[in-house]
């Protein structure tokens, strides 16, 4: 027991507390000037996430609305004329879809393959390998995607590359291809390195969350008779859901926030085949000098970024109040 | 320990279990190469000269020299290296010290509208920097602080302030409150609890913060190369990409540089997995 029940109500952090006992001056122990000698906690981060988080985000609101020219320093308000354009923009709908594409095979390859290579790396008996196999296939993650997107560039090449060497190796020259520059597959490619660099990362993840699963399961149903894949259907993956669902969310938020990979890679290019939301944003603020247009932009990522934050929330919440 | 685990000690008389197995191994260590050979590649390339690494992308360089390495340090990754450096440590500290001390202003003290100012500060994760840049970029120049580091100083810090902070905070929430309580009653004021308590309970949360930043600001990318256009002021990933514009054809010096860029965090990583990986599983699974 603390003094704390005994001389006052206990509250949860022990203000009632601090009145009685603190070694302040009399006059600052209530009222107003306590209150503002309290906030100092919390206005240094109201300050700098109001200033350079939120204020921004809200201004390129206004930007929106306006065309702007950075030399001249003009700006015209325009209404909605960007929205407008943007709903007419060809390149918009393009790389809403290649922002799509990344959701869609990152949540198969970020997700469920590597649910899958988590699954098995946890069945290893030995901790050793178990950490190894966990460390080597996080390894890309942690390095920056301006590296690993060069990297593949490199890789990528016609006739230099590392995968036409290794086509040629296999007698495959038939398939040797201009990954990065041709229309149709550039896209895909550019998802590939990213799958390539982030699957560890999930895998990571899922391994912890199976670790959380007791073991007396596992051993009950092997007692029952249950398989290795019936285990894998029937204990495993119910019981890591929660994870499974936040990867989800959290695989989709980050396919709609792409940027690094596109640029280093292809530049949105060839023909804007390869455009995705913020790569736009960028050609149209800093090389097309379209400020209002970019902002226009910006407000298509910020609703999906808003949605998948809320869905998280939403999700977080339901969790807590199931468990 | 999971589905696929095989009982121990059973004797493998199942064909199909030994094929499945066989099969797993196969795939983890595909996967596996998948993943590392990449990377050997590119260390091993800027060993090479340029026409090895076209006319012989599978040899081992011919000669292990470090030309190229030295080459890439004098033309400009000498000046990344110490840009980058310098931002991730600035702002790692000025991070994790803010978002610790506002945690611990929403966890432990009566401070006026608290509620309130958990969603405002926490909300910040949910912003992407892409949505802000175009106000960003006028309001930098305005201050006066385009092309220096401190842009991205303060940027690095403003934009992860808030899962900095709610990583810690949860971690307050769950700490035990007699030791502050009991410091209390002794009469501590609240920046001494604070210092002498909080800080050394969060030790192992903080370690992880620092972790998961300097891996943030030392590969960040997009702020990064809008806000510099200098040698002496842009950092390792944007000085990766001017490198190549300018010298794109000499593929073993990019890549020496490349190198040089990723190690740091790769040898980091290995180091404290331990903390960053706690860091991770906090950040998404609370």
């Amino acid at each position: 027991m603390t003094m704390a029940s005994v001389t006052a109500t206990p509250t949860r952090n022990g203000a009632a507390l601090r009145g009685a006992v603190s070694n302040r001056s009399r006059w600052l122990r209530h009222g107003l000037l306590q209150q503002l000698a309290a906030l100092r906690w919390g206005i240094v981060a109201l300050i700098i996430v109001g200033w350079f988080v939120y204020y921004p985000i809200v201004d390129n609101l206004f930007v929106s609305t306006t065309t702007q020219d950075i030399f001249t320093g003009e700006v015209d308000y325009v209404g909605l004329d960007n929205y407008r354009r943007l709903l007419d923009d060809p390149v918009v709908w393009r790389a809403l879809t290649n922002n799509g594409l990344y959701a869609v095979l990152s949540v198969i390859f970020q997700v469920f393959a590597a649910f899958v290579l988590a699954a098995i790396i946890e069945g290893l008996r030995s901790r050793a390998w178990r950490n190894f196999w966990r460390a080597v296939y996080f390894i890309p993650s942690a390095i920056s995607t301006t590296v690993t997107g060069l990297l593949f560039y490199f890789i990528y090449q016609p006739d230099i590359g590392l995968l036409d060497a290794l086509l040629h190796l296999l007698g495959l020259q038939n398939l040797s291809y201009t990954w990065l520059g041709d229309e149709r597959t550039a896209i895909y490619a550019i998802i590939a390195m990213s799958q390539w660099q982030g699957f560890g990362y999930s895998t990571l993840l899922f391994t912890i969350a199976i670790q959380k699963i007791p073991r007396e399961l596992y051993d009950a149903a092997t007692v029952d008779g249950a398989g290795p894949l019936r285990q894998l259907f029937c204990i495993t993956f119910p019981l890591t859901r929660e994870m499974t669902g936040m990867m989800i969310i959290v695989t989709i938020a980050g396919a709609f926030q792409v940027f690094n990979e596109v640029m280093v890679m292809t530049g949105g290019g060839p023909n804007n085949s390869s455009q995705v939301l913020g790569t736009w944003l960028y050609e149209q603020g800093f090389n097309q000098n379209d400020m209002g247009y970019a902002a226009a932009i910006g407000v298509v990522i910020f609703l999906a970024t808003l949605t998948t934050g809320l869905l998280q929330l939403w999700y977080t919440k339901r969790r807590r109040v199931e468990a | 320990m999971s589905a696929v685990v095989i009982p121990a000690g059973a004797p493998l008389r199942n064909p199909w279990l030994v094929i499945g197995k066989g099969v797993l191994m196969a795939l983890l260590v595909a996967a596996g190469i998948l993943v590392v050979y990449p990377l050997v590649w590119m260390a091993l390339g800027g060993f090479k000269s340029n026409s090895q690494i076209f006319s012989d992308p599978f040899a081992l360089p011919d000669r292990w020299s470090f030309d190229n390495y030295v080459a890439a340090w004098n033309q400009g990754v000498r000046n990344f290296l110490f840009s980058s450096l310098l931002v991730t440590v600035v702002s790692t500290i000025t991070t994790v010290f803010i978002s610790a001390w506002t945690a611990y202003g929403l966890t432990r003290t009566q401070m006026f509208g608290k509620p309130v100012i958990v969603g405002f500060v926490l909300g910040g994760m949910m912003l992407s920097p892409t949505v802000a840049l175009v106000p960003l970029v006028q309001m930098m120049q305005s201050l006066g602080l385009y092309n220096t580091h401190w842009a991205l100083i303060i940027l690095y810090t403003a934009f992860r302030v808030p899962f900095t902070t709610f990583l810690i905070r949860a971690y307050m929430l769950d700490l035990p409150r007699d030791l502050d309580e009991a410091a209390m009653i002794d009469g501590a004021s609240e920046g001494q609890i604070f210092r002498k308590i909080m800080l050394p309970l969060c030790r192992s949360i903080i370690v992880s913060c620092i972790i998961l930043h300097i891996l943030f600001a030392w590969n960040e990318y997009i702020f990064a190369m809008i806000f510099t256009n200098q040698i002496d002021v842009q950092t390792l990933p944007v000085g990766l990409t001017s490198l190549m514009a300018k010298h794109g054809t000499n593929f073993a010096e990019v890549f020496a540089a490349m190198t040089i860029s990723a190690l740091p965090i790769v040898v980091i990583f290995f180091f404290t997995q331990r903390y960053f990986i706690r860091g991770l599983t906090e950040g998404i699974g609370k």
